[in-house]
């Protein structure tokens, strides 16, 4: 049954009171099929909790991109049906409530750190009274003030990455798309970011990030693996890892494909 | 679409440029430059003052075509289109944002270009210095719109490069710049007729031969700036927000 926004929902939504919604992202039996033939999506389920760190785990070419291209609106799905907040994903009341890191940069490398964060704040709709301030703040969430007037296609791969993050946290969004935000980074860059997320989620936000290393599993509250586009397991790492009696989610994770595939 | 960010993209594309002095340079310097090379490549100066206005009305169209379809590209590709469709902004604010931006390069350009043609090469053009900057910018903001829509076609730089020829070329060779239209074969007459670059010929062949404003001229400079206006409009046909 396709899902149609209300006014109540928008209202809401547009409050800030998201929060109180039992579940932020809710998919009901979503494919996504490529020329018709290749299913990049078959029949996905879920229902996700707000104020979460959820992780999209899996081996590249899993779904989880395509997953959270759906939710952010960016794709067509060719079954099924999947919303934000109570509202169908890609609806235009949902814009401005939430940020999609993508996977490739996505920022402009010849403009500086500061012209970046500026632009896409205009763009995100912070008025010109808060830019001044959004941008400092998310300069400094991202640790990188001494490097506002750096142009970006000179500054390390990890300090592009964080610009790009820093794009995502303008305006505070609600709900946060990561498309593998750590991902070629070292691991002292990695804990920082990953206590920006657990800040975000924290202050109530609901932070989903897709990995294919098993290793940032155990840093989720909340874990969905996905291989073949489909979802193998939907639990919490610690009930993930009691469920496939494994030590880790790499191990269960080995474990249930083996299974499935036997 | 809201004004503010329309504006907004406009100068983020004029700070890309400013970074980017090289580019900036050359879209700035070649028009003219080529001009005077024409300007000792003919002996006769009847012919040169009968050739230098219709470059002038190309030589922009082309440059501008070629920026603006890398740009775009660009911006499809490096994720950066993508990150922006899911943010409250509207298609048109982006398509505009990029036109507007543009259309200022090209009235730099196009001031430029006349500025060395009209008073260092000393052409003499019937029409005045005004209908002949008009003509030069509405050219230059054609080849903005087609490389804004043309982009969308194009999945790699080498493939976007080569939309220059394919588009352009068949526009040049009609145009009447090399034969004058009417001693062409009818279906080629037709191409004529069609292509937008005749019409931005024309306008500078009017201006070179006739003082005063014409009415030829008034439709020519309306029929360009239709098809800048139609491909703009094609142009965000082309970026989707849902694909």
């Amino acid at each position: 049954m396709p899902v149609t926004p209300d006014h109540t929902q928008v209202a809401r939504l547009r409050s800030g009171i998201v929060e109180r919604m039992e579940t932020a992202v809710s998919v009901r039996h979503v494919s996504v099929e490529f020329e018709g033939v290749f299913k990049a999506l078959d029949d996905v389920s879920l229902e996700l909790p707000p104020g979460k760190i959820t992780g999209f785990i899996g081996p590249s070419g899993a779904g989880k991109t395509t997953l959270i291209r759906v939710l952010a609106g960016r794709q067509k799905v060719t079954n099924g049906t999947a919303s934000v907040f109570g509202l169908p994903a890609g609806s235009g009341a949902l814009r401005g409530q939430f940020s999609y890191m993508t996977q490739s940069l996505s920022v402009y490398p010849d403009l500086t750190v500061g012209e970046n964060l500026s632009y896409f704040a205009r763009m995100v709709g912070l008025k010109r009274g808060q830019l001044t301030d959004a941008v400092a703040h998310v300069l400094q969430q991202v640790d990188l003030k001494p490097h506002a007037a750096q142009v970006v296609g000179s500054l390390s791969g990890g300090q592009k990455q964080r610009v790009s993050l820093g794009v995502a946290l303008l305006g505070s969004p609600e709900l946060l798309f990561l498309d593998e935000p750590t991902v070629g980074l070292d691991p002292v860059l990695r804990e920082q970011l990953w206590r920006i997320f657990r800040d975000l989620a924290k202050a109530g936000k609901t932070v989903i990030i897709s990995s294919h290393v098993m290793d940032e599993a155990d840093r989720c509250d909340d874990l969905v693996l996905i291989r073949g586009g489909k979802v193998l397991a939907h639990a919490s790492p610690h009930d993930f890892c009691v469920q496939t009696h494994s030590k880790t989610v790499e191990d269960g994770f080995i474990k249930l494909v083996e299974a499935s595939a036997a | 679409m809201s004004p503010r960010k329309t504006l907004a993209t406009a100068r983020r594309v004029l700070m890309q440029l400013h970074h980017d002095k090289r580019t900036l340079g050359l879209l700035f310097v070649v028009p003219p430059v080529l001009i005077t090379v024409l300007k000792y490549v003919f002996q006769s100066d009847a012919m040169f003052d009968h050739l230098a206005p219709m470059l002038l009305g190309i030589f922009p169209m082309i440059l501008m075509f070629l920026v603006t379809s890398i740009a775009t590209l660009r911006e499809r590709t490096n994720g950066t289109l993508e990150r922006l469709m899911t943010m409250p902004m509207g298609k048109l604010d982006f398509i505009l944002g990029y036109a507007i931006a543009f259309a200022l390069v090209a009235l730099v350009q196009a001031l430029i270009a006349t500025g060395v043609m009209l008073g260092l090469l000393r052409v003499t053009v019937l029409g005045g210095t005004l209908p002949t900057i008009v003509g030069a910018v509405l050219a230059a903001l054609l080849g903005t719109a087609l490389g804004l829509f043309v982009s969308a076609f194009a999945a790699t730089e080498f493939q976007a490069v080569q939309f220059m020829p394919a588009f352009i070329f068949p526009q040049l060779l009609v145009c009447g710049l090399f034969v004058a239209r009417d001693q062409m074969a009818w279906a080629l007459q037709w191409l004529a007729d069609v292509f937008p670059l005749t019409y931005s010929v024309d306008a500078m062949k009017q201006v070179t031969a006739h003082a005063g404003w014409t009415a030829t001229l008034t439709r020519d400079l309306f029929v360009v700036l239709a098809f800048t206006l139609v491909a703009l409009l094609l142009g965000s046909l082309t970026i989707r927000r849902q694909e």
